[in-house]
């Protein structure tokens, strides 16, 4: 069975009035089917307000699904004693770098997992060191998040939920308070972890430069998934990724502006190499 | 008429040990009616910067002269400056506080003193501005979607018609199509009624495709303030900064070395189209 | 500027105080107060003044920033002093106009301006030798007994760490909506108390938003790293008594005793 396996995943969100009954329905995960194998670096693309985050927080179990059936190594979601293991196997950061850093220590705040987990103290400090040590983030172990820039107080964060030891990290929208720098520090540090450690990575975002490094992505757009495939895949299609409010990265738009222009292109082109190299091969032959 | 720095400094914790020079002898003039992109790295100084172009930090030394007055004279209004220059900060749908969107736009304009008839209109105006549906004015600000409240944000100071609007990262957090959205306003009614826009960025792509004028800040000091074409030749200096030039930028450069005769000053998608179908064309 | 203000005054040194266990220091002060309002005489007086000096200079913290929590108060303990001086009946020493001042006045006044400034220079050393989340720690510790009563401490605990992370953060805050509602044109200087009051609630609604959007955000970020309360909780730093700790406790009882035994005996 793969890693989680999502099947006519529904989350309705109820608006009720002062007397409880329900005035409104908003369905924002309509019927998804979730595939992700162990080990697989996936991108999950939308606007805002796409369901995108609905989705992420059942992967976490901060949400259970309304109907439909969510797998997470073998271990239904819906049940809720199984909802402190998913936890930790599938752990969770999120966008705002301040919001979620716990203690006023930096390693004080990556033991706060294990120590909920009832980690013996010793293993602590290993796991601490370990995790902190991973995200590049151990020489600050005795610094104050404070004082940290946005994209050092994303690694801390990604480091509390590594010290769990968990599976796979889901990453709801990490970046989006950063500035580039921050952005790539990020991204570089999610993606060691998935080449070195194996770490399933979930990431959700909307900037469309963060998803070319990964297996596979899923465009959602009013709470279905409604592309998916390769990033290159993806990509070919410019005219349906700006119908759902997305983009493509620079170098894909003037492929595609060239294109239309009548240049004879190949689909799909990702990066600055790929480019020159077809408009070398136009310019040869 | 411009809003002209001289000799700008500005130092945290003045006097103390922990003095920190944020800008170091700044001298630039943003004349009328120009669409002016400010880059620089995080820390750079580019945030404190235009916090002084409206009085919310006074330089350390310096003098800050806004059509031919100087803004530190004592006689001088600073909420009349504050009218004149507007702010919109980061992430400003933080500070909405009415009880009905049409209330909080009216904050600025009440402040400025008009009556209830001025205030109604200028209000609508900076709504209907942003593309906020009018129908929903009477809906709190807090109901709304993250886009539409960064909307009624900037629309709460654009009701206040400043001369001069200076945005700190209007888009942050917002999809490719929010972000679009928000700058494309900005340009329609900068083309409409010719205010002095200054876009505070850290996405190369957007200050090349919207500003007219781009000035690099490093460590407080000024490094260039030039059209976008000739800023980003400099792409090697500004990537020294922690900064970087627009993807087709780097792309023309690319051909060029490849050995394909291209002008290399291409900024926007645009611009590197035109020039590849020009080189293609002349096979 | 907001930002510039330091909360928590821990000064970081490596002295025998910084390393103790802070429920030992939590004991200690807790005895230091209560010496503080038993003794009544000249050698109460001479044996904590002693005490004092030694802790002070054991803790290796400038005695400038003891003092500093001083400025604060001095106001009340002038306003203390005179009453105290002029108001206490008793043997009359001197008198003017309507004032009066007795020798039990001059006695009164004396005490209890030394107690005050001793009080706050003893629980000064304490947060200045102890980071806030030892404190928080070391009272989770110290406080566990009453868990049987039904009082949550470990969450209590929790929420006083919580919230000396986030003051910062808060403050800056705060220094950023006031910016950009004064670019608006908020005014929140003039008028009078009323007029300020309401002035402020263009600062304070975004606050408390915020407040609450952090509050909920962090919640959610606690669950997802497994947070289910305070059992079944390991520490990765737990508090352990060492050597040190029992022989301070042992000095602590001495100096208590030599304090009843001064204030029985004189």
């Amino acid at each position: 069975m793969s890693f989680i396996e999502a099947k006519n995943l529904v989350h309705e969100y109820f608006r009720r009035d002062e007397d409880d009954n329900v005035v409104d329905v908003l369905t924002a995960v309509d019927n998804v089917d979730l595939h992700v194998e162990a080990g697989q670096f996936i991108s999950i693309l939308g606007h805002n307000g796409s369901g995108k985050s609905t989705l992420a927080k059942h992967l976490n179990v901060l949400l259970t699904p309304s109907s439909g059936s969510l797998f997470i190594d073998g271990k239904d979601a819906s049940d809720e004693k199984n909802t402190l293991k998913i936890r930790q196997n599938a752990g969770m950061v999120f966008q705002n770098p301040d919001n979620q850093i716990i203690a006023s220590v930096v390693e004080e705040d990556v033991a706060f997992g294990p120590e909920n987990i009832g980690v013996p103290t010793d293993e602590i400090w290993e796991r601490v060191e370990k995790s902190l040590k991973a995200v590049g983030m151990w020489d600050y172990r005795e610094h104050s998040p404070n004082k940290l820039s946005g994209g050092q107080k994303q690694r801390v964060a990604i480091a509390g939920v590594m010290a769990m030891e968990p599976k796979c990290i889901v990453l709801d929208e990490p970046t989006a308070m950063l500035d580039p720098d921050g952005r790539k520090e990020v991204l570089d540090a999610v993606h060691e972890l998935n080449k070195k450690k194996g770490v399933t990575i979930i990431l959700i975002t909307h900037y469309m430069e963060e998803v070319v490094g990964s297996d596979y992505v899923f465009v959602m757009d009013k709470g279905s998934v409604v592309m998916q495939g390769t990033p290159r895949e993806i990509f070919s299609d410019v005219e349906t990724l700006k119908a759902h409010r997305l983009d493509v990265p620079q170098i894909t738009e003037l492929a595609y502006e060239l294109k239309k222009s009548g240049v004879d292109l190949p689909d799909g082109i990702l990066t600055r190499q790929e480019l020159l190299e077809a408009l070398r091969y136009l310019d040869e032959n | 008429m411009a809003l002209e720095l001289r000799d700008i400094t500005y130092k945290y914790s003045a006097g103390t040990a922990y003095e920190i020079t944020a800008l170091d002898h700044i001298n630039v003039t943003f004349p009328d009616g120009e669409f002016i992109g400010i880059i620089g790295h995080t820390g750079s100084g580019k945030s404190t910067l235009v916090q002084h172009l409206n009085g919310l930090i006074k330089a350390t030394s310096g003098e800050i002269i806004y059509n031919g007055q100087n803004i530190y004279d004592p006689n001088y209004s600073m909420k009349e400056l504050r009218t004149q220059v507007g702010m919109v900060f980061q992430y400003p749908e933080h500070q909405l506080f009415e009880t009905t969107v049409y209330d909080d736009v009216a904050f600025g304009p009440k402040n400025q003193g008009l009556d209830d008839k001025d205030v109604a209109l200028r209000t609508y105006e900076a709504l209907e501005a942003v593309g906020f549906p009018q129908e929903l004015c009477d809906v709190s600000p807090f109901e709304l979607s993250g886009g539409q409240k960064r909307r009624v944000a900037i629309a709460g100071v654009m009701a206040m018609k400043p001369a001069v609007l200076i945005l700190d990262e209007p888009t942050a957090g917002l999809d490719p199509m929010g972000r679009d959205e928000i700058l494309n306003m900005l340009k329609e009614t900068h083309e409409r009624t010719g205010n002095t826009v200054i876009l505070v960025s850290h996405s190369m792509e957007d200050v090349a495709n919207y500003a007219d004028r781009i000035v690099v800040i490093d460590k407080g000091q000024i490094k260039y303030n030039d059209t976008p074409k000739k800023v980003f030749q400099h792409y090697k200096d500004l990537e020294a900064m922690g900064l970087a030039a627009p993807q087709v930028t780097y792309f023309m450069n690319d051909l060029k070395k490849a050995g394909m005769p291209v002008s290399t000053d291409a900024t926007t998608v645009q611009e590197a189209r035109d020039e590849i179908l020009k080189l293609m064309g002349r096979k | 500027m907001l930002r510039d203000i330091t909360l928590g005054q821990y000064y970081p040194a490596d002295s025998l105080l910084h390393k103790l266990d802070p429920r030992v220091k939590l004991f200690g002060t807790m005895i230091y107060i209560i010496s503080l309002f038993l003794f009544d005489n000249l050698w109460g007086i001479l044996w904590i003044t002693l005490s004092l000096v030694a802790v002070i200079r054991m803790s290796k913290v400038p005695f400038s920033f003891m003092i500093r929590g001083l400025r604060s108060i001095v106001i009340l303990l002038l306003v203390a002093g005179v009453f105290n001086l002029f108001l206490t009946p008793g043997e009359k020493l001197a008198s003017f106009w309507i004032l009066t001042i007795t020798k039990e006045g001059v006695k009164n006044a004396t005490l209890m301006t030394i107690r005050m400034v001793y009080l706050i220079i003893g629980t000064s050393i304490m947060t200045l030798t102890t980071t806030p989340n030892q404190l928080t720690d070391g009272l989770e510790k110290s406080l566990h007994g009453l868990t049987k009563l039904n009082v949550p401490v470990h969450e209590i605990a929790m929420m006083m760490s919580i919230a000396l992370r986030f003051i910062p953060i808060l403050i800056e805050e705060t220094d950023k909506i006031m910016k950009a509602q004064m670019a608006r044109g908020a005014d929140f200087e003039s008028g009078n108390i009323f007029q300020k009051a309401k002035n402020m609630v263009p600062l304070l609604v975004p606050l408390f938003v915020s407040a609450f959007r952090r509050a909920y955000d962090l919640a959610q970020a606690m669950e997802a790293r497994c947070y289910h309360g305070g059992e079944g909780r390991t520490k990765m730093k737990p508090l352990q008594y060492v050597s040190r700790d029992r022989n301070a406790y042992l000095l602590i009882l001495a100096f208590f005793v030599i304090v009843i035994v001064l204030k029985v005996v004189f």
